[in-house]
Formats: C-alpha cells, sequence, structure tokens
C-alpha cells in the first residue's frame, strides 16, 4: 500500500511537469485496471476480449476500426477501394499498400512477409485459431513486394475488411512466430506473453492472470508518441470494485468495462476523481410482437407459425398504440444510466446505416388510447378492451434478470393503463436463451403474445441482421425452431429489399437501403418496437485526457494519443 | 336418583391446551404466527395500496424509487416505487398459504407411506424403495418437468396465478414427503412391538382402528417436528422456483421474490432484505415454536410434568 502510494505520489508530482504533447514519454505511468485479467497477448489464441484488448496495444492490424466504426488505415498506407484499384471489380480480391519505413519493436523492418505469415498462422489446418472467422471465405494471401499485400477470396465478398482488420486481426511478427505455427501455437509462452509488435508499447513483464507491463515501443512510427513511458494493465475483481477504484480512491486511471447500476453510476459519479465514459454499439433492447398466434389451444406444430395470423397483435395500429405507451427515456433511467440510451432503431449504429427515426421518443398515452379505439378495442365494463366479445389479453415474457423485470412491471403498468390485460412471465435465460426445440419456453419458439430481449450483430455490418427478417426465416417446426426471424414477420416486398441489399455494392445506396428496412420492421410496422440501445460504459481518472470511447474496436485502440492533464 | 355433583371431566384437549400454555415459546411463537396471518390477511383491508402500482407520472415515479420508511410508506418503497408494506402483505399470503398447503401435502403423504410401510410387512419393501427412489431424484430437474408438463394445462383451468399456485404447492409437496414417511416408519415399527398395541390386537381390533386410535396419536409427535420444518423448506423452495422464473409471474410479489428482489440493493438499502428476511424468519421460528410445545402437550408421558 506504501508502495502504492509512492508511486501514486510520483505520479501526480509528475502531473506538474511539462506541457502535454510534449514527446514521447514524458507524461510518466498510466494505470490500467480490467476486472478480467489478461492471460495472454496474442490475439489469435484467445477469445477473450480481455486479451485481445490489451494484446492491442502492441499488436496491430493493417486497418481498424474508428469510434463511429468507420475502417481507417493504420499500417496500411492508404484504405483499399474501388476508385484506388485496391478492391477488384468482381469483389474477389483486396490489395493492401503497407506504410513506408515502419519498423518492429526490435528495430527490424516490417514488410509483407509478416502479413502473408500472419494469413498463414491464423488458417493454418493443425491450429486452433480463435479468430479464424476474420479469414473466413480467403483463398490465398501474397506479397506482391515488400509493401503490397494481395488477399483473394473464394468468391465475391461485399465486406472485404475482415481479414487484418480490427484488433482481432493484428499483424504477428514473422521471425518471432516462425516456429509457432499449427499445433506449436500455444508452446511459444514467450512469443505469446511478450510478442514484439508494432503499436505503441511493448510488454517489459507479463504475468499470467495477474498483471502486465508495457513501455513506450522506442520505433512508434510517430515520434511523438505515446506520451506515456509506461503503462501498466492489472487485472481481476469485479465491474463495481473496478469502477470505484477509479471514481472514489483514485488508484487507477482507467477501468473497463464498469457495467453498474445507474443508483451506483450516481454515487460514484459524486466521488469526483472521475468520469464515465460510454460507447453504443448495436445492441438494442427490444420487445418482439408474435405476428403468429401462441394459443396453446391450437396443437402442437401449429402454434406460433404462418398458418394462425395474431388475432390481436394483426393491426398495426394495435402494435403501435402498445409501443406508443412507453416511456422510453424512463426505462433507461431506471435500468441503464449512462450505459443506454433511448432508440427506435433497430440498427442504431454504425452513423451511416442508422434512420433518424426519433418519433417512438415521447411517451403519448392519450393518442395510444385513441389509436385502439379507433382499431375497434373499446374498453369494457371491467376495464379492459374488447371487440366483438374477444379481450385485449397478453402474455408478455422475457429472460429472469433484474432489469428486465423492472421493465416487464413498468411496461405492465403502461399497457394495463391502455386498458390491456397484461400476464407476465420470465424464464430462466438457459432455458430462453437455450434454443432447445424440445421446451417451449425459447424466445424462438414465442409461446407468448410479446417477448424482450437484447440483440446486436456483428462487427459493422448490418447486412446479415437485417437479412435475417425474411419470410423464409421464421422458426417453425420444419426448421427445429431455428431462425432469426422471431417475430415471423412477412412481407415480399421485405424479402425483395433484401435480395436488392445482397446485390448492392455501392455504398450509400446499401446505407439507403438498410435504413428503409429498418423503418419497415419498427416505425411503418411495428413489429419491432426498440426500447433502449445499451452501451458500453468504462471510467477514466480526471486527470487522463485523450479517452475516446470505441466499440467497434479495442478500447485501447488510441492509447498512444493519451495523456496526462495538467 | 339424585344428581351427583361430580367435578366436570376434564378433556383431552383440555389437557393439552393447559400442558401447551407451560411452554413459554410456544405461547410467543402461537402469538407471532397469529399476528403475522393477521398481518397479512386483514392487513390490506386496512392498508388498501396495490401493492403492484407503479406511480405513471414519471417524475413522481422516480421520486419515490428506494425511499427510506415514512408516513405514506411505512416500510419504504422498492426500485420501481412501489409501496413495500402492501407487497409485504401480497407477498405474505402466499408465501403462508403456499408453506401451509404445501407442508399439509407433504405431511399427508410421507404419514401414509411411513404407516403404510411400517405397519403393514408386506408393503415396506416396495414403499422403502419408493422413498428411495424419490430421495435419489433430483429435485430441481424433476419440478422442472412437471412445471412444464403441467403448468398450461392448469393455468388454462385455473387462471395463471391459482394454477401456478396448484402447481408449486403440489410439486413442493410431492418431492418433500420423504424424511416424514422414514422417521414416521421407524417410530410404527417401534410401537408395534409395544404391549399396548398386543393387547389392543389381542382383542380383536381391526387394522383401520389400531393405526387411528394407537399409533397415530404416538407418532403425532415427529410428524408435528417434520411439519414445521416442512414449512420453513417450503417457504425456501417457492422462492427458488421463482427466481428460476417457474414460480409466479414476476411481478406477483412473495416474501422470498422480495428477498431476491432487494439482494442486489443490499449495501444502498438494506430495509429491502432486512423485513422479507424477518418475516420468514419469525414464521419459521414461531412455527417452530409452536411444533416443539405441541409435541410436549400431545406426549402423554411428558404431558403434567
Amino acid at each position: 500500500m506504501k508502495m502504492k502510494t509512492a508511486l501514486l505520489g510520483a505520479v501526480a508530482s509528475m502531473a506538474f511537469a511539462p506541457a502535454a504533447f510534449a514527446e514521447r514519454g514524458s507524461d510518466g505511468n498510466v494505470k490500467v485496471l480490467y476486472s478480467q485479467a489478461v492471460s495472454i497477448m496474442n490475439a489469435y489464441l484467445s477469445s477473450g476480449t480481455k486479451d485481445v484488448e490489451v494484446g492491442s496495444l502492441v499488436l496491430e492490424p493493417l486497418a481498424g476500426f474508428d469510434e463511429v466504426g468507420a475502417v481507417f488505415p493504420r499500417l496500411a498506407a492508404e484504405l483499399p477501394s474501388f476508385e484506388n484499384g485496391g478492391i477488384s471489380e468482381d469483389q474477389t480480391s483486396i490489395t493492401w499498400k503497407l506504410k513506408e519505413g515502419l519498423l518492429w519493436a526490435d528495430g527490424t523492418a516490417f514488410t509483407a512477409d509478416d502479413v502473408v505469415f500472419t494469413a498463414e498462422y491464423c488458417m493454418h489446418p493443425e491450429g486452433g485459431c480463435a479468430q479464424l472467422a476474420k479469414y473466413e471465405g480467403v483463398k490465398s494471401v501474397e506479397a506482391i513486394d515488400p509493401l503490397t499485400v494481395k488477399v483473394t477470396f473464394t468468391g465475391p465478398k461485399p465486406n472485404p475488411f475482415t481479414a487484418f482488420v480490427g484488433s482481432t486481426a493484428p499483424i504477428l511478427q514473422k521471425a518471432q512466430f516462425a516456429n509457432c505455427l499449427g499445433a506449436a501455437a500455444p508452446t511459444c509462452t514467450d512469443a505469446n506473453f511478450m510478442p514484439i509488435g508494432t503499436g505503441p508499447f511493448m510488454v517489459t513483464d507479463f504475468k499470467v492472470n495477474d498483471s502486465v507491463e508495457l513501455a513506450a515501443n522506442p520505433n512508434y512510427r510517430d515520434p511523438a508518441k505515446p506520451t506515456f513511458a509506461t503503462l501498466s494493465v492489472k487485472g481481476g475483481g469485479d465491474a463495481a470494485s473496478a469502477a470505484r477504484a477509479v471514481m472514489e480512491t483514485g488508484e487507477f486511471d482507467y477501468a473497463w468495462n464498469t457495467q453498474i447500476n445507474p443508483e451506483l453510476q450516481a454515487q460514484m459519479n459524486s466521488g469526483g476523481k472521475g468520469k464515465f465514459v460510454s460507447g453504443f454499439g448495436t445492441l438494442v433492447e427490444r420487445i418482439e410482437m408474435n405476428m403468429t398466434d401462441p394459443s396453446p389451444d391450437l396443437p402442437e406444430g401449429e402454434r406460433s407459425t404462418a398458418k394462425h395470423p395474431h388475432p390481436i397483435l394483426s393491426d398495426v395500429r394495435v402494435r403501435k398504440a402498445l409501443s406508443m405507451a412507453i416511456d422510453r427515456s424512463l426505462l433507461v433511467e431506471v435500468g441503464y444510466g449512462e450505459a443506454g440510451r433511448a432508440t427506435c432503431n433497430l440498427v442504431p449504429a454504425p452513423a451511416i446505416y442508422a434512420s433518424p427515426n426519433t418519433d417512438c421518443m415521447m411517451q403519448d398515452m392519450a393518442g395510444a388510447k385513441a389509436l385502439l379505439d379507433e382499431a375497434g378495442w373499446m374498453v369494457g365494463a371491467d376495464g379492459i378492451r374488447e371487440k366483438d366479445g374477444k379481450k385485449f389479453k397478453m402474455l408478455y415474457q422475457t429472460s429472469v434478470n433484474p432489469v428486465r423485470q423492472d421493465f416487464q412491471a413498468l411496461i405492465k403498468g403502461w399497457w394495463n393503463e391502455l386498458g390491456v390485460d397484461v400476464e407476465l412471465k420470465s424464464v430462466d435465460a438457459g432455458v430462453y436463451f437455450g434454443g432447445d426445440p424440445g421446451s417451449p419456453d425459447t424466445f424462438q419458439k414465442f409461446y407468448a403474445d410479446a417477448e424482450m430481449y437484447a440483440n446486436n450483430f456483428d462487427g459493422t455490418d448490418p447486412e446479415p441482421y437485417v437479412a435475417g427478417y425474411t419470410c423464409n426465416k421464421a422458426p417453425s417446426p420444419e426448421n427445429q425452431w431455428q431462425g432469426e426471424n422471431i417475430n415471423r414477420f412477412c412481407d415480399p416486398a421485405y424479402d425483395a429489399m433484401v435480395a436488392e441489399l445482397i446485390q448492392t455494392r455501392d455504398e450509400g445506396a446499401r446505407a439507403a437501403l438498410i435504413i428503409k428496412m429498418n423503418e419497415m420492421l419498427t416505425k411503418d410496422t411495428y413489429t419491432i418496437i426498440p426500447l433502449v440501445d445499451r452501451g458500453r460504459l468504462s471510467a477514466h481518472s480526471n486527470t487522463l485526457g485523450g479517452v475516446v470511447l470505441n466499440v467497434w474496436d479495442s478500447e485501447m485502440w488510441n492509447a498512444q494519443d493519451w495523456f496526462r492533464v495538467k | 336418583m339424585t344428581d351427583l355433583a361430580l367435578e366436570k371431566p376434564r378433556s383431552q384437549w383440555a389437557d393439552v391446551w393447559s400442558q401447551f400454555k407451560t411452554h413459554k415459546g410456544a405461547l410467543v411463537g402461537l402469538v407471532v404466527f397469529a399476528s403475522l396471518i393477521f398481518f397479512v390477511s386483514i392487513g390490506p383491508l386496512i392498508w388498501t395500496k396495490d401493492p403492484t402500482f407503479i406511480n405513471p407520472d414519471a417524475a413522481t415515479m422516480i421520486k419515490t424509487r428506494n425511499k427510506p420508511p415514512s408516513l405514506e410508506f411505512p416500510l419504504g418503497t422498492d426500485q420501481l416505487g412501489r409501496d413495500m408494506l402492501a407487497r409485504m402483505m401480497k407477498g405474505g399470503q402466499v408465501s403462508i398459504a403456499v408453506g401451509l398447503v404445501a407442508m399439509t401435502i407433504s405431511i399427508l403423504l410421507g404419514t401414509l407411506v411411513g404407516v403404510m410401510a411400517g405397519y403393514f410387512k408386506r408393503l415396506d419393501g416396495p414403499l422403502m424403495r419408493l422413498t428411495d427412489l424419490f430421495l435419489a431424484l433430483p429435485l430441481l430437474p424433476l419440478l422442472l418437468v412437471m412445471v412444464l408438463l403441467f403448468r398450461d394445462p392448469l393455468a388454462a383451468a385455473f387462471g395463471p396465478e391459482g394454477g401456478t399456485f396448484l402447481l408449486i404447492v403440489s410439486a413442493i409437496g410431492v418431492t418433500s414427503w420423504m424424511q416424514a414417511a422414514r422417521v414416521v416408519r421407524g417410530e410404527v415399527l417401534a410401537l408395534k412391538e409395544r404391549e399396548f398395541v398386543l393387547a389392543a390386537r389381542s382383542i380383536g381390533t381391526p387394522s383401520r382402528r389400531m393405526i387411528l386410535r394407537h399409533i397415530l396419536p404416538n407418532v403425532v409427535s415427529p410428524i408435528m417436528v417434520a411439519a414445521t420444518l416442512g414449512i420453513a423448506n417450503a417457504i425456501i423452495t417457492e422462492s427458488a422456483l421463482s427466481f428460476l422464473g417457474l414460480g409466479f409471474p414476476p411481478d406477483f410479489p412473495t416474501w422470498g421474490r422480495l428477498l431476491f428482489d432487494g439482494a442486489e440493493y443490499i449495501q444502498n438499502y438494506p430495509q429491502r432484505v432486512f423485513w422479507p428476511g424477518v418475516a420468514i424468519s419469525l414464521t419459521v421460528l414461531s412455527v417452530n415454536y409452536i411444533g416443539d410445545g405441541l409435541r410436549d402437550a400431545l406426549d402423554p408421558r411428558i404431558r403434567g410434568r
């Protein structure tokens, strides 16, 4: 403890030294806390986010994602595109030009051979590469000259920015890993724990599942960066204690993934030593409306299938009214605080794909009631709406989770106010998301009228995500209740747009299509009622500057730009 | 004939009561248990707030979250501004009802199996193997299967809450009778060889009468002890089921659920777990003491000492 105080004192005294952006190593030490300890620095041998992120301080990819999800060059001189000929017309290959004069931390030159070797390393048939998905569809990788690499795919690849892009696909040094191919990969402990990289820092000491000590890379391409001479990563604890270490005690400068409840957030904010930063990706908590009849009176095999449309929710006015009754900002305040924001979109990000749709933001109870009246659902004697002798009764299910149960209670209250009789059900998450076709309680089977959960898509390309809502992807007994179209939404116009999207290459046209499809599912039909865009929450101390939270790539993506606030 | 001024004969139950009265703990337990029952049954008639009411006005609701006890909310509010006192009353109704009914079912089953196995030699083997079988069954998966199979039909017949109540009490009852059965069988085996039983048998008492008149009254004390422990077990099992999402609908308060919901807030609002915790503990303790007193009172060898 005394040592820690002494170190803190040293850091603090350094804080009053020279101005920011001065020169490499002028800002002393920065301490980072990961609530999960780092066990390896090589992203190809671990799928753990913490390993990938800390590894990204040392190992870099050719290109990365910035805070809005756009690709930007790191080791590449420029981004390949159709215009500069980097991406071939038939979309079957991509050619990367590397920056000139790049050096590894040990002073040797960085060449196209290293890139080719990296592909060979991960795609080795005997190796268990954790990031093999990044190299999916890659036919060959060849060095055309020392600064040019050509990646050829097995077929047309609409999104070629997978291999060598992002912190999960960094470049390894051929000289260091040459003997670590295939089955030998995990045995190269020195290389895996202390890889030589091109990033702003290099490993000086590695303790498995405990701590990593890093120092500024003397051969980093920007001579003024990083401004910190050393960086310490400590692992362990939980989200709450990590947040406390930054926000209240000030022991650390940065804490990763501090997802805690809003009240605790507010309490820690008053600690005054740091602040929370949140970044928003594509994870959306939503209510799915069942377009088919889940009634238990139907024979097994016909419940919740396209054979029987939903007797109540098939009317778009009813679904819209249910959405209008919800106060999304209150849900955010109760459940997520700074780590969430209200949304009306299924695809909330990246920015170019996000629809400007905000018409669900305001709660409109009177409008919702009027809409239900218009749809023919009149308030009956017992306060429950009815139409043609049928009561408006709904079963609303979700998984067991304190935040979701609070949401259920709140939303039930609002729907009750509309005159809707709501029955709540919560299912153990293991069963709910388990996907067992024999269980009646999975979210795919959807034996309820409405259900709530969160989902996102991988990476920055929403195509597979929006393509999941075609008619043939509805879960049914025929496909063992697998399929992404949970709502059983079915519209030939939508299917046609999916087919069009797959053919479309132009970025602008793709974005326009995706926005239109997103609106079709949300504000046009209210098939999906998005509630909260759930973000990532990390904490940094008030004396650490330059932090930009990035949810598309490693949170350490811009550690070279961090500086000590004076 | 002249009326003889005889002293009124003392009934057996008056004897039991006079013995019970001497057990201080049992008396206190009786008072506590009676007041708990009063609290959950009469309470909601006096304190008429809706336990599931969430203020529809967002600003007011945010302000009334996690309130400490006040005149408006004597036990404070939960994370959604619901009144804890009303929730405690409503939750108590369910928890105590589940505890009592499930305990009754399990004791009836356990006693039946135990007496049959102990008294009739031919039944002993099969019934005890059945008991072993039930003991060996993992409880939670069995409950899961029962819930899956019977939840929908029961909910259709008795409504979601009534159906779940029936399902839960029978599920708990059917899976917790084994200990009682073993204990009762052991007692019956010992009793069968006692002189008064032999005497009764020698005058030709039929089996039914033997069991009801001579055996059962003498095994009441172990049954009582098993029963009191059973109530506590049933309340806890119900909360575990609710926690897994297999019990009552999630907005339906029970003491166990209130306890689980509050656990997350224990650091900032310890009262959230305090009240349901105290209520469950008081119920269990008071029923245990009542059982203790009853055992003493019902045992003629102890009575009068």
